[in-house]
């Protein structure tokens, strides 16, 4: 946010990138630490948090490498501070078992992966969509996951908003998918009035210490969680641990606690689940994108109704939990669908399950650095 | 005075096997911080994976079990977010200097304030004894059946060359001198560091004929040296002895009274 923005706080209107959008949707979302570590095409968040965070009381450090990053963050998080890491592909990699660990331990916390092409070192510079797989899949173990995707610098703002009130709201890391065309693309955007966004804060215990449950079965399926340093003094670990926080092998009760970090978030996906449709009341072809493909693939479908093709676009604003009661009311109607995405298929596997493969999916997949055109996915559309 | 007041009494028995020191490093700990008076609710406790990171289960702090060599990340957020914790991380050999080597000499250089306390019993015991960067060259382990070919770290160097504000070393048997250093770690500002050496008579000590537990510590009784004494001794002389004492002791501003000029600037930049 430039200098004069700043002087002028009723002045919403910027040029501004994907990136630094990310970062003041973080602040004002209420984040207060960021702990991070240089990688293109992510950096531009931390630089730009560097700088604000401390003018807002907050805290940022570099730290020494990604993993440190991911667990300096659940740290400062479970001591109360809505804290965000941001990193791409081989950071998002190393950050891996910490987040497996904000999962099981269910400390919410936001991660952001600006993707790059892959896999290792890759493209650095170059977008891709390849690590949404690795979003839903890439800790061990079995835990639900919320995922994100904007395709526009106000969605990267707006959706990272959503990420800090759902990591609050459920107790669990949330992921923003965004990528390197939509970290590094400058456009014209209204930002909110910081003060009319909803804000969630995490649910807090209200039971004498004595009595508190860190990992209590709710009837919400989320429990309660107390910050370090409140006179709640209770165990945290990443072993299985029933509803005191501390180590079982009880087959029952770990079963119970795992089933309900899966469950609690699968059974708010309605809350999650954020999609966009257009031009899909009438429509014949059906288009699944998102992301930075999202933008080209609205064009495409534009340009299809322009020549009287009757094309719709799906955009999925959340991958994670998939939106595929969304897919389900829309593609009945249809002669085909169309999944453009920077990878080799990996949501297109999702979407032909959603469609239980009634419906011909035809994929447009790119690996080598470079965006799909409008003109690719309208010739698919009209084919 | 009372430990059972710190203690986690249903957690109990312990993990820790007969002999193993890591039960008086736990009772040195508390012996400080019941003298020093702190408050339950202000301590936590943060620890990664291995025997010596099992410590925060048993006692009734603010406790934290994180992932294997990560104790240090974690609470260097926990410090910054609430720097009004007192954040002390209990680690081993293994997990500080292998796989946490990076966040525990970054976590010095930084001088972030959280006293750290190594147990180093010169082993993997909780996997069933594997070879550490601190078993001496030669030394057998179930990975190195043949010995050691590796040569070993030295903590309190290592935290003493990466930037620590306060490091010292003790052995379990020297239990005075280790509550006094572990007092000395905790009251000072700054990343401090307290190196324990505990015997592991089930898995290094069972390998390389250490004998019992008592056996362990009377050769701990036996062997210890003082850094002034070392001073005046040769290489030969000082041929398997345990060289103990404060190895740093300096004063520097920690990293949060780094940070608070950050924000001062910064909150001037923007009126």
């Amino acid at each position: 946010m430039t200098e004069t923005s700043l002087k002028k706080p009723n002045l919403r209107i910027f040029m501004m990138q994907g990136n630094t959008a990310c970062a003041e949707g973080a602040i004002a979302a209420g984040c207060r630490f960021f702990a991070g570590y240089p990688i293109t095409p992510s950096t531009e968040i931390a630089e730009v948090l560097a700088k604000r965070l401390p003018q807002v009381g907050g805290n940022f450090i570099q730290m020494e490498d990604e993993i440190a990053s991911m667990g300096a963050v659940i740290g400062a998080s479970l001591a109360g501070v809505k804290s965000m890491t941001a990193t791409s592909g081989p950071g998002f990699s190393l950050k891996q078992e910490n987040i497996g660990f904000a999962a099981m331990a269910e400390i919410p916390v936001v991660i952001v992966d600006v993707q790059r092409g892959g896999p290792s070192t890759g493209l650095p510079t170059h977008v891709s969509q390849s690590d949404v797989m690795q979003a839903r899949w890439g800790t061990h173990g079995d835990h639900g996951i919320i995922a994100f995707c904007p395709s526009t610098v106000r969605e990267t703002f707006d959706l990272t908003v959503k990420a800090f009130n759902c990591a609050e709201r459920f107790r669990t890391p949330v992921l923003l998918m965004t990528d390197e065309i939509i970290g590094h693309l400058s456009e014209k955007v209204e930002l909110p009035d910081p003060a009319s966004l909803e804000i969630i804060d995490r649910w807090r215990p209200t039971v004498p210490p004595q009595e508190y449950l860190p990992y209590q079965m709710t009837d919400s399926d989320i429990p309660p969680m107390a910050n370090f340093g409140e006179g709640y003094r209770y165990h945290v670990t990443g072993l299985a641990h029933d509803e005191t926080g501390f180590p079982t092998n009880d087959p029952v009760k770990v079963e119970q606690q795992l089933l309900r970090i899966n469950r609690k978030i699968d059974r708010y996906r309605d809350l999650i689940v954020e999609v966009e449709k257009f031009d899909t009341d009438d429509m014949e072809i059906l288009v699944i994108a998102y992301g930075a493909t999202a933008r080209s693939a609205k064009k495409a479908v534009s340009l299809a109704r322009e020549s009287g093709i009757k094309a719709g676009l799906l955009k999925l604003k959340t991958l994670w939990p998939f939106p595929d009661k969304e897919i389900e009311a829309l593609y009945k109607p249809v002669k085909k669908i169309i999944v453009p995405e920077l990878n080799l298929g990996q949501m297109a596997h999702e979407i032909e399950w959603a469609v239980r493969r009634e419906k011909p999916v035809i994929r447009i997949n790119r690996i080598n650095g470079e965006p799909i055109t409008p003109s690719e996915i309208l010739a698919a559309i009209a084919g | 005075m009372d430990y059972l007041k710190y203690l986690r009494q249903d957690k109990m028995p312990h993990i820790w096997c007969d002999g193993c020191g890591h039960g008086i490093v736990l009772k040195s700990l508390l012996r400080v911080i019941d003298k020093l008076g702190w408050d339950k609710n202000d301590i936590a406790l943060v620890s990664g994976i291995g025997c010596s990171s099992r410590t925060p289960g048993y006692v009734d702090f603010n406790t934290l079990h994180t992932t294997h060599g990560r104790a240090l990340a974690f609470a260097t957020g926990l410090k910054i977010a609430n720097p009004r914790l007192h954040v002390i991380v209990v680690t081993g050999d293994g997990d500080a200097t292998a796989i946490g080597g990076n966040h525990f000499i970054h976590s010095a250089r930084r001088n972030i304030d959280i006293t750290t306390i190594i147990y180093n019993n010169y082993i993997y015991g909780m996997t069933g004894g594997q070879v550490s960067p601190t078993t001496p060259t030669g030394k057998k382990a179930t990975t190195t059946p043949y010995g050691n070919p590796d040569a070993p770290f030295d903590i309190s160097l290592l935290a003493a060359a990466a930037g620590a504000s306060y490091v010292a070393r003790s052995t379990v048997f020297h239990f005075a001198r280790m509550d006094k250093y572990i007092e000395q770690a905790l009251t000072k500002k700054g990343f401090t560091v307290v190196e324990v050496l505990s015997p592991c008579p089930t898995s290094y000590g069972r390998m390389n004929k250490g004998g019992s537990g008592v056996d362990m510590l009377l050769n701990q009784k036996e062997n210890t040296v003082t850094i002034e004494k070392a001073a005046g001794m040769s290489p030969e002389e000082l041929q398997d002895k345990l060289v103990v004492g404060v190895f740093v002791d300096k004063e520097q501003p920690d990293y949060q009274s780094h940070y608070q000029n950050v924000i001062s600037k910064a909150l001037g930049a923007t009126k």
